[in-house]
């Protein structure tokens, strides 16, 4: 039983990272930059969720819905502020401005939503689950979350191959000038992956609320995890940054079932170091053919 | 000779106004107390209730005229946001900078361990009005510039072994403890309290504050046969704890050292929060002594968002941090100066002190920094947001 409740927590939290990490690669695919602000945007999506549908009382799809549409605005004004302007100085300041941009609206939830962990409360966090009477220690949102998680996934590669939005934001991959010549909006597809990058960390943050303690600082460690993720899976490709995501939560889990959770931190990273030295452009990421 | 003259009775002016200024300005000088405690991030409220505490204090020694013939007492406040390094950082600056007389410090024991390093390399006394960890005042130094009110681990965990003894008739008991410093503390104080009893734990687990999910430990310590649980950790990781133990169904008894009073307990831990036992040094709650009554008055004038004791919390903070206060002036009038190793000695002049937690008699000594005994400490737990002694009302 505690391994089967390490697995299913497991891959609850590891759908969380890999959701994030989605968020990585959607930027690094159209415009060679991430929002390191992804932790906080996932704080956001949980901090505005518990703010419209526990401090508000309004109905919970409603909160969710909302909590998106502005964390989408959020993801927008990253790239407006953070990251258009620096790259179109040919500057790699975006990394340190993504950074900065986190770390103003951490401080920013921390003044406005208060300094106390709050709780969201949700009927499917209520009652473990149970077979044959017996209890296996999970609730029914840690089943939805990789499910959710998993769906996205697939929405992202549907998105990319079978739509005109997705063909043009593989086409700003291929050659920017190329398909600003032919008429893709190149600035708004940036903008829109950005945009994406934090709906993705918003609907995590919103997921995730009811299993953890809402506060503004809740992101941090989760974006520094998703980023490694990322990495791990390889930030050029969409299903394996979510597999590396799902690997990395198991192999946490498994490693707190069995060791504890004091040696789960040194454990994890120091197989991400191993992996990525077997495998530098990460487990499913292709190495860029540099044409000269 | 006109000139001379004139040069003559300037100078006498400037020497006349600078006798008549400068003992009016060392007079009028404040005395600065600082406090490095966590004012935001998720202990921002432990920093908020020893704010209160301090203020309290301060406004009644200053409203008695200050100390040293007239000098007022001002608190310089720095956020360590729980975070040792910053602890540090935060302290230099108040004794470089602000030349503080006495130093507090806040919830966390790392922190506090931190920062009593360099008090007393810099012989600045430090005053902690909450963080237990027994190393911050037995510190190994000599002289020693580190005191206390507050609860101390060792003394606690004793506390909690008698507690589960008597209340749950426990034999076999596990422990969950946070991983830093807190909970190392804890652990060699629950063991030894344990051997003295010919006991030992069935199972020790850590956990860390940003664990989503404890059931792995806590599996492995219901598989060890646990009958009760003694649980060191801050509000948001207890109430994981609280939390994980509901997903596995597991209905065990809960002997906490404060970590839970630190924060909104019931509404992060859900129903079961109840069902958690864990100790305070002072209630607001039931009758109060005069000191009591007029502690509450001041609070609810000084901050109108508290209207009864409910709203005094997490009242350990308020509670030590106010007598804190109260000894630490004691202390700066029996030196007669804010000089360190001064006060440092007044510490261990104060005779007696009507406080609000007790009467304090002789509290310090080149022996003993903790002004708190074993005798001083209150069971309490949650109903819904309000923290009551055990036995005051039915769960």
């Amino acid at each position: 039983m505690l391994v089967l409740s390490a697995l299913i927590s497991g891959l609850g939290l590891g759908s969380m990272y890999g959701l994030m990490a989605l968020g990585f690669h959607v930027t690094y695919a159209v415009s060679g930059t991430v929002n390191f602000a992804q932790g906080s945007s996932m704080m956001l999506g949980a901090v505005l969720t518990f703010a419209f549908a526990q401090t508000l009382g309004w109905p919970i799809g409603l909160a969710i819905m909302l909590a998106l549409l502005l964390c989408a605005a959020y993801g927008l004004l990253v790239e407006a502020l953070a990251v258009r302007p620096f790259v179109k100085r040919g500057s790699d300041a975006w990394l340190m401005a993504t950074v900065a941009m986190g770390i103003v609206l951490d401080n920013v939830v921390m003044f406005t939503f208060g300094k106390e962990p709050r709780s969201l409360h949700s009927p499917l966090a209520q009652t473990p689950l149970e077979i044959g009477g017996l209890g296996l220690g999970v609730y029914p949102l840690q089943i939805i979350i990789p499910v959710v998680g998993l769906c996205l996934a697939a929405g992202v590669h549907y998105l990319s191959r079978r739509t005109r939005w997705g063909t043009a934001m593989l086409a700003v991959v291929q050659n920017r000038d190329a398909s600003r010549l032919m008429g893709i909006p190149v600035r708004r597809i940036v903008a829109g992956a950005f945009a994406l990058s934090a709906v993705f960390a918003g609907v995590a943050g919103a997921l995730i609320a009811p299993l953890v303690n809402v506060h503004s600082e809740m992101g941090t460690v989760f974006g520094l995890k998703a980023f490694a993720v990322a990495i791990l899976g390889g930030i050029g490709s969409a299903w394996g940054v979510i597999v590396a995501g799902l690997l990395f939560g198991l192999m946490e889990a498994v490693i707190a079932a069995t060791l504890g959770s004091g040696y789960t931190q040194i454990i994890s990273f120091s197989v991400v170091i191993v992996a990525l030295a077997v495998r530098p452009n990460g487990l499913f990421g292709r190495a860029q053919v540099r044409k000269v | 000779m006109f000139c001379k003259n004139r040069r003559t009775v300037l100078a006498a002016v400037i020497a006349a106004t600078a006798y008549c200024t400068i003992p009016s300005a060392l007079a009028a000088e404040p005395i600065k107390i600082g406090l490095v405690t966590a004012l935001s991030g998720q202990s921002a409220l432990s920093g908020e209730a020893i704010t209160r505490g301090l203020s309290v204090a301060i406004d009644e020694i200053n409203a008695k005229g200050g100390l040293l013939g007239g000098r007022k007492i001002e608190l310089v406040r720095r956020d360590d946001e729980g975070n040792p390094t910053k602890g540090v950082t935060a302290a230099r600056e108040l004794i470089y900078k602000e030349k503080v007389a006495v130093i507090f410090g806040g919830l966390d024991t790392p922190v506090s361990i931190a920062i009593v390093r360099m008090a007393n390399q810099e012989k600045v006394p430090f005053m902690g009005p909450w963080a237990a960890g027994t190393p911050i005042t037995k510190n190994g130094t000599t002289p020693n510039f580190a005191f206390r009110v507050s609860a101390v681990d060792e003394i606690v965990d004793r506390g909690m072994l008698n507690y589960a003894q008597k209340t749950f008739k426990a034999t076999k008991p596990g422990m969950i403890l946070v991983n830093n410093s807190w909970g190392e503390s804890n652990e060699k104080g629950l063991t030894a309290a344990l051997s003295a009893q010919n006991m030992q734990a069935v199972g020790v687990e850590k956990f860390e504050a940003t664990d989503v999910d404890v059931v792995p430990q806590l599996t492995r310590l219901k598989m060890a046969g646990a009958d009760v649980l003694f649980m060191v950790g801050n509000v948001g990781p207890s109430a994981q704890v609280v939390k994980s133990l509901d997903r596995m169904g597991w209905k065990v008894p809960i002997v906490s050292h404060w970590g839970p009073a630190g924060g909104r307990f019931t509404e992060l831990a859900g129903p079961s929060a109840k069902n958690v036992t864990f100790v305070q040094t002072y209630s607001f709650f039931g009758k109060q002594s005069a000191v009591g009554e007029r502690v509450i008055k001041a609070l609810k004038a000084k901050y109108p968002e508290i209207k009864s004791a409910e709203d005094i919390t997490p009242a350990v903070g308020v509670a030590n941090a106010y007598d804190a206060m109260q000894l630490a002036a004691l202390a700066i009038a029996n030196a007669g100066s804010t000089e360190g190793d001064a006060v440092r000695q007044g510490f261990y002049k104060i005779d007696r002190y009507e406080g609000l937690i007790k009467t304090y008699v002789k509290p310090f000594s080149t022996e003993v920094h903790d002004a708190l005994t074993e005798n001083d400490y209150v069971w309490a737990y949650f109903s819904d947001n309000h923290i009551l002694p055990v036995g005051m009302a039915s769960r």
